[in-house]
């Protein structure tokens, strides 16, 4: 390595260029959580004060566990989200098995088939979605939800999935195989534990999104027992537009377990992106 | 010989997937695409051809909000383009550097408006850009730019470009990150060779790593483009579904929210909804051709 290289002016450089990108970025999310603890006076004030003594206040998280039922939508959230991705990653990695194990007719076409969804986006049916949930009886229901993510998800996890399992050694299937492992035990017994890494990169790929969507919801499940967080806040905070403290207390509560699961999965999110898995 | 079994595992494993992705997915697609040649007359559904498209296009009332919301679709992705990639590029390449202390922290911290919710974003840059809370106003008084202050997205011609580029703030994460792996994979040795020919620092950027991302940078394009072209949740979340104010903010996906679900006192309309839909298909899909067939094949790709 040369001079240029460590230079450590440039090194100071780099790293006032990325603290103040990491302040532009952690600001609205700080100012939110700070406010949301403190009286309403305070808020309109001070709003870049944190809270002390004299201005800590919880009245906003009282009146969104009064009004709101946040811990049903949560509830909600959590079981399309969990569903969703047991859903995508059993049927993509059998699909991704099939498609990068076997050779067969159609082999080619059907990966091709499965690979359209990775770039049309699936709103654009949406209209045709919402027609098949109301004839089937499913509209209002987490299941059209689950459905939907599913298939949603499936495209990407096919194509990921199966760009590792063709990784994977055929000297240790076929070994299997010579030992008597039917094709079904040597998926799930022999190469799923190998693609392990892969499998949660796709769920950390598609929790998000799931978790976060507004759009489909908000047209398949608006009812008030099948509401998501994400829609039920947003729901929620139209009402008390001018409720600044039950504002903030819904954004902060909306914030939290996104947060959360970050915290838990960056290091898998972040490697997952990183090693180029979106080629 | 035994004519070879036929082999129902194969068939066991596709199907599932198979089965959900055709029936949620690619058959909704082409439906909608079917609907939009009906409509709707004396609740019967009658086919009607290509009349919706007429209508859209044809009738002054819709062409004027179809034309109008395009037009903010393109600006919404020309910020993009603009602002989005060129910082996740530029923080990329200096988070790549190799002797960075804490690149790991500085990175998750910029991903974390990437995983919020449009809803979450939508209402905090309200609230911190209102008027009445004075957050925006303070600060800039701060910095003596007070007489700078608008109500940005209240008025009609900042409010879209405010929203780009809130959008922007939430999503640089992703070109960010996909930047950053494909400047990681480049080879030292490769750099070392300009280095002996005394390319170094920013030269070495423009002359040896830019030309080795470009395929990077063509993917991020095209993420961006999908993504802007069938965006909906932010416009919903801070302006609703009219896009206000007077529909200054509106785009293809609030246009056919508000077209095949209703609104106020307009009545869904299904079938209009297919032929926005359709509409907003062919244009990814012209999009996504271009890419495929005019960008990536040009580039050139490196094997190391």
């Amino acid at each position: 390595m040369n001079k240029a290289r460590r230079n450590p002016l440039n090194s100071a450089l780099a790293h006032v260029v990325l603290i103040t990108y990491t302040v532009i970025a952690l600001f609205p999310v700080f100012v939110i959580l700070i406010n949301s603890f403190k009286t309403r006076k305070a808020i309109f004030r001070e709003p870049l004060a944190l809270p002390d003594a004299e201005s800590f206040s919880m009245i906003g998280y009282q009146t969104v566990m009064k009004q709101g039922d946040f811990f049903l939508y949560f509830q909600n959230s959590m079981i399309v989200t969990v569903a969703s991705l047991f859903f995508v990653l059993v049927f993509g990695a059998m699909a991704a098995f099939a498609l990068s194990e076997y050779r067969f007719k159609g082999n080619t076409l059907m990966g091709l088939y499965l690979a359209l969804g990775i770039m049309i986006p699936i709103r654009i049916g949406t209209v045709a979605i919402l027609e098949l949930m109301v004839s089937t009886g499913l509209v209002n229901t987490l299941w059209a939800l689950i459905l939907v993510y599913t298939a949603q998800g499936l495209p990407l996890a096919v194509f990921i999935l199966s760009e590792f399992m063709r990784q994977v050694s055929d000297d240790l299937k076929n070994a299997g195989r010579i030992d008597g492992l039917s094709e079904y035990t040597i998926l799930f017994r022999l190469v799923l534990p190998l693609v392990r890494p892969s499998m949660a990169t796709v769920a950390v790929f598609n929790m998000i999104p799931i978790w976060n969507d507004l759009w489909f919801p908000l047209i398949l499940a608006p009812a008030e027992e099948t509401k998501t967080l994400t829609l039920g806040s947003q729901v929620f905070i139209g009402q008390f537009v001018t409720d600044w403290n039950a504002v903030l207390s819904a954004l902060s509560m909306a914030i939290l377990p996104v947060m959360i699961l970050y915290v838990i999965f960056s290091r898998q999110l972040i490697r997952g992106i990183t090693s180029g898995a979106v080629k | 010989m035994q004519k070879p079994r036929f082999k129902w595992h194969i068939l066991v494993f596709l199907a599932p997937a198979v089965l959900v992705y055709t029936a949620i997915m690619i058959f909704p697609l082409f439906n909608t695409l079917r609907l939009a040649l009906f409509s709707e007359v004396d609740q019967v559904r009658v086919f009607v051809g290509l009349e919706n498209f007429r209508t859209l296009f044809g009738d002054p009332n819709w062409s004027e909000q179809f034309w109008n919301a395009l037009g903010n679709n393109f600006w919404f992705f020309f910020i993009h383009m603009l602002v989005q990639n060129p910082i996740g590029i530029a923080l990329a390449a200096i988070l790549s550097h190799p002797r960075l202390r804490y690149a790991a922290l500085y990175r998750s911290a910029i991903f974390v408006p990437t995983i919020l919710s449009f809803v979450i974003i939508g209402f905090a840059w309200k609230l911190i850009l209102s008027p009445i809370w004075g957050i925006a106003p303070d600060m800039l008084k701060a910095i003596g730019l007070k007489s700078l202050y608008a109500p940005w997205l209240g008025k009609e011609e900042y409010a879209l470009t405010t929203l780009a580029l809130i959008s922007v703030w939430q999503f640089v994460g992703i070109p960010l990150m996909l930047i950053y792996a494909a400047l990681l994979s480049i080879p030292e040795e490769v750099l070392e060779a300009g280095e002996v020919d005394g390319i170094t620092g920013a030269a070495a950027f423009w002359k040896i790593k830019l030309p080795l991302i470009l395929p990077s940078i063509g993917i991020i394009s095209i993420l961006t483009f999908v993504g802007n072209f069938n965006a909906f949740d932010l416009i919903y979340a801070a302006q609703g579904a009219l896009a206000g104010p007077d529909f200054s903010t509106d785009i293809l996906g609030t246009f056919m929210y508000r077209t095949f679900f209703g609104f106020q006192l307009q009545l869904g309309d299904p079938h209009m909804g297919s032929a926005i839909a359709t509409a907003m298909f062919g244009i990814i899909l012209i999009g996504v051709c271009i890419y495929l067939f005019g960008i990536q094949t040009r580039l050139r790709r490196y094997q190391f």
